[in-house]
């Protein structure tokens, strides 16, 4: 098999807290503890959890926004987790960013052809200022916004146009992977159908490997290649697009996928309605982290901490209803 | 007889560059236990709708006219402090952000005790009884604990869960719910719609649900209004509506959204994109306010505002080509 673009080893981030106002003591928000996972040249993996599971902080850590606290990200072969600033320069341009809000991270003093200029001066990408206007205008074009919007400001475009400058800003760089950090989750319906078209498209045009970090389990469904399901701050679940909607195993998937309402009147649906709330990340519970509101929760799920195992060709299951399967990590 | 009914609702906002017309002449009615969802794209009109109904509008900038009559009454005419009365009352309002309505420097059991205190006159003792059982019920783990802590100490969830509580503590005959659960997970999403179900089942509450998820819609409503640009397009139940949508714009609702399980029965297709943007409301609109917008659109629709005509049983919709339409759908 070759070389996945991207590999994350055992990828940890715990940010400290102070436990209390006169408190000397720190403690942890475990926001991310032990997650593996791969990705391919071209291909989509999405992220899906609750609020706070650490989605986000994992798009981060892969951005390098922060040191993480252990594991590896490995961009192409080459450790970046690490990487001296020198190398670690090409990396950045490597790997781009769309975030959810395109209101708060467009600077609104710059204008779009400064926006989309930065980073192309920053990594060297333009040969003379000729070839500089026709890389600013060709972006315009892939991302279908009108050239003459390159004067503008950002204030002067609507949510979904803003997104776009976004996402034309990220392909400025050339990168090979996309972080899209719920992306597409704060557009309005009509927008959000044009936003993730244009993703499709410019993933099939470039080649793009895309992260796509959301709640949105239809959109997911219609976008990716794989799924990774987060539950504080683990993986319990990673496979295929097929396995996850037609069987997915992991208790926790299986509720996630039972509350998406349809948009079907009148379709029969059990959801499983999950008791109690997201236990803190600051003291996540013992043995099997979705213990405290699994329905099918016994004894040892107390005690012992289910690892990933295989439950099928691409698809790995951490919970001890999956016993009996050999136990290994998923680059295995 | 209906338990509210709107008529010819008309709440303009007077604004540097003209005045908006939020909600330009919309009518409607809500029977008793009944949920009607309204639908349609970002600043269309909806949440000044509901305002409007809870007379929670400024004015100045804001103007409401027309008549909103609820149990015989006209809001519109009542005093304020009969309006207070109603507000928390008959008629009660979840907003979309938990943290604007709910009072930082209170306990969550104080705000439900005092609701419960002015509206059902219950003693103190009583009060705090109720706000303990209305923890438990809208699924708040140690209510007994939880009526002691403040509204930041509490998980996104649990506010809206609280301001749930407060909204249904006095039994309303109507509730209205924009965006409820939004910004909630699909997991507490599930809790809320089913709490809301069984308080209607149990009070016989009627229902208005804003909403923009067509899948909570479906599961939740009996019927659906689709609003596009301060104007209502399209009535219909919502069996009828998602089956057959008359009104281009909501064809073009329909078809934007992905319907999960498309990658395994082999519907997964391109997503439908609505070209171009919403009219500007500050200035006028001659003819049909979709036309920018419609791939149907013809020199009729650019000169003649269509009016609501009836497409089927309790079904209308607005457009000169709906049958046309229906076909295109
Ligand atoms: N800088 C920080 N300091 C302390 N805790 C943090 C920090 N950043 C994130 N966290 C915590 O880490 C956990 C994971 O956060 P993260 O933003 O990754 O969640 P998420 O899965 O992206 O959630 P959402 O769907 O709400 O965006 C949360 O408990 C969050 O409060
Ligand atoms: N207080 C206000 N002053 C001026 N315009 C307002 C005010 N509140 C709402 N509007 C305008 O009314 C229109 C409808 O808004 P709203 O009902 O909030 O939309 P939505 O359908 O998304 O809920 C928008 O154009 C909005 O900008
Ligand atoms: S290990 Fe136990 S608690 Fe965890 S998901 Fe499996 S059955 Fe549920
Ligand atoms: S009246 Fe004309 S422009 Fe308006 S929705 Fe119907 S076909 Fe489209
Ligand atoms: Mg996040
Ligand atoms: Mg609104």
């Amino acid at each position: 098999m070759s070389l996945p673009l991207l590999q994350v080893n055992d990828l940890k981030k715990h940010f400290p807290v102070k436990a209390g106002l006169f408190s000397r003591k720190s403690e942890f928000v475990y926001a991310v503890d032990g997650v593996s996972f791969e990705i391919a040249r071209g291909e989509t993996l999405s992220l899906v959890g609750e609020s706070g599971c650490g989605k986000s902080t994992v798009g981060r850590a892969i951005l390098r926004l922060f040191d993480i606290t252990a594991g590896q990200v490995i961009l192409d072969g080459q450790r970046i987790d690490d990487a001296a600033p020198s190398t670690m320069r090409q990396m950045r341009r490597r790997v781009q960013v769309v975030f959810q809000d395109p209101f708060s991270s467009l600077n609104p003093r710059m204008r779009v052809r400064d926006i989309l200029a930065e980073p192309i001066r920053n990594f060297g990408l333009a040969k003379s200022a000729e070839d500089l206007e026709v890389r600013l205008t060709a972006l315009m074009d892939t991302v279908r916004l009108p050239r003459e919007a390159l004067n503008r400001r950002p204030h002067e475009f609507s949510g979904g146009q803003r997104q776009r400058i976004g996402i034309a800003r990220a392909l400025a760089a050339e990168p090979e992977l996309i972080v899209c950090d719920e992306a597409v989750s704060a557009l309005d319906v009509s927008v959000k159908a044009q936003i993730v078209n244009l993703l499709q498209d410019l993933q099939s045009e470039f080649g793009l490997a895309l992260l796509f970090i959301s709640h949105d389990l239809a959109i997911v469904e219609h976008m990716t290649h794989r799924v990774a399901v987060m539950y504080l701050g683990k993986i319990v679940e990673v496979a295929p697009r097929r396995e996850i909607f037609a069987a997915p195993r992991h208790p926790y998937t299986k509720a996630l996928l039972s509350a998406v309402p349809l948009p079907e009147p009148g379709a029969q649906r059990n959801p499983i309605i999950l008791k109690g709330d997201v236990p803190s990340p600051i003291n996540p519970p013992k043995g099997c982290r979705f213990h405290t509101r699994c329905p099918l929760v016994f004894d040892r799920c107390r005690v012992e901490e289910p690892v990933l195992r295989a439950a099928g060709a691409e698809q790995w299951v951490a919970c001890h209803l999956e016993e009996g399967a050999p136990a290994a990590s998923p680059e295995g | 007889m209906a338990l509210l009914e709107v008529d010819n609702l008309q709440t303009h906002f007077r604004t540097p560059g003209g005045i908006n017309r939020a909600v330009d002449g919309v009518s409607f009615h809500v029977n008793e236990g009944e949920t009607l969802a309204i639908v349609g794209e970002s600043g269309c009109g909806k949440s000044v709708t509901s305002m409007s109904l809870m007379r929670l509008i400024p004015e100045p900038p804001g103007r409401i006219a027309g008549s909103i009559r609820f149990a015989g009454k006209d809001l519109l005419k009542l005093s304020d402090r009969e309006m207070r009365a109603i507000r928390g009352n008959d008629i009660s309002m979840i907003f979309q952000e938990p943290m604007t309505s709910l009072n930082p420097v209170l306990t969550v059991g104080r705000q439900i005790r005092e609701t419960l205190m002015i509206h059902q006159g219950l003693d103190k003792q009583a009060a705090e009884a109720h706000a303990i059982e209305m923890l438990t019920l809208v699924g708040i783990p140690e209510p007994g604990r939880r009526v002691r802590e403040y509204p930041h100490q509490l998980s996104g969830g649990m506010r809206q869960r609280v301001m749930i509580a407060i909204a249904l503590a006095c039994n309303p005959k109507l509730l209205i719910a924009d965006e409820p659960t939004t910004a909630l997970d699909v997991t507490i999403q599930a809790q809320i719609l089913k709490l809301m179900l069984d308080l209607k089942r149990r009070v016989g509450a009627a229902i208005i649900l804003i909403t923009h998820d067509l899948g909570v819609v479906a599961e939740i409503a009996e019927r659906v209004m689709v609003m596009y640009a301060g104007r209502k397009v399209e009535e219909a139940p919502v069996a009828e509506l998602f089956r057959s949508p008359r009104h281009p714009y909501t064809q073009g609702l329909l078809g934007a959204v992905p319907r999960l399980g498309s990658s395994l029965t082999g519907t997964a297709r391109r997503l439908a994109e609505i070209p171009g943007q919403v009219p500007d409301l500050r200035k006028p609109i001659v003819g049909c306010v979709f036309a920018g917008r419609c791939a149907l659109a013809t020199d009729l629709c650019r000169q003649y505002a269509p009016g609501l005509e009836e497409k089927g049983p309790r079904h209308i919709a607005a457009c000169h080509y709906s049958a046309k339409g229906a076909v295109a759908a």
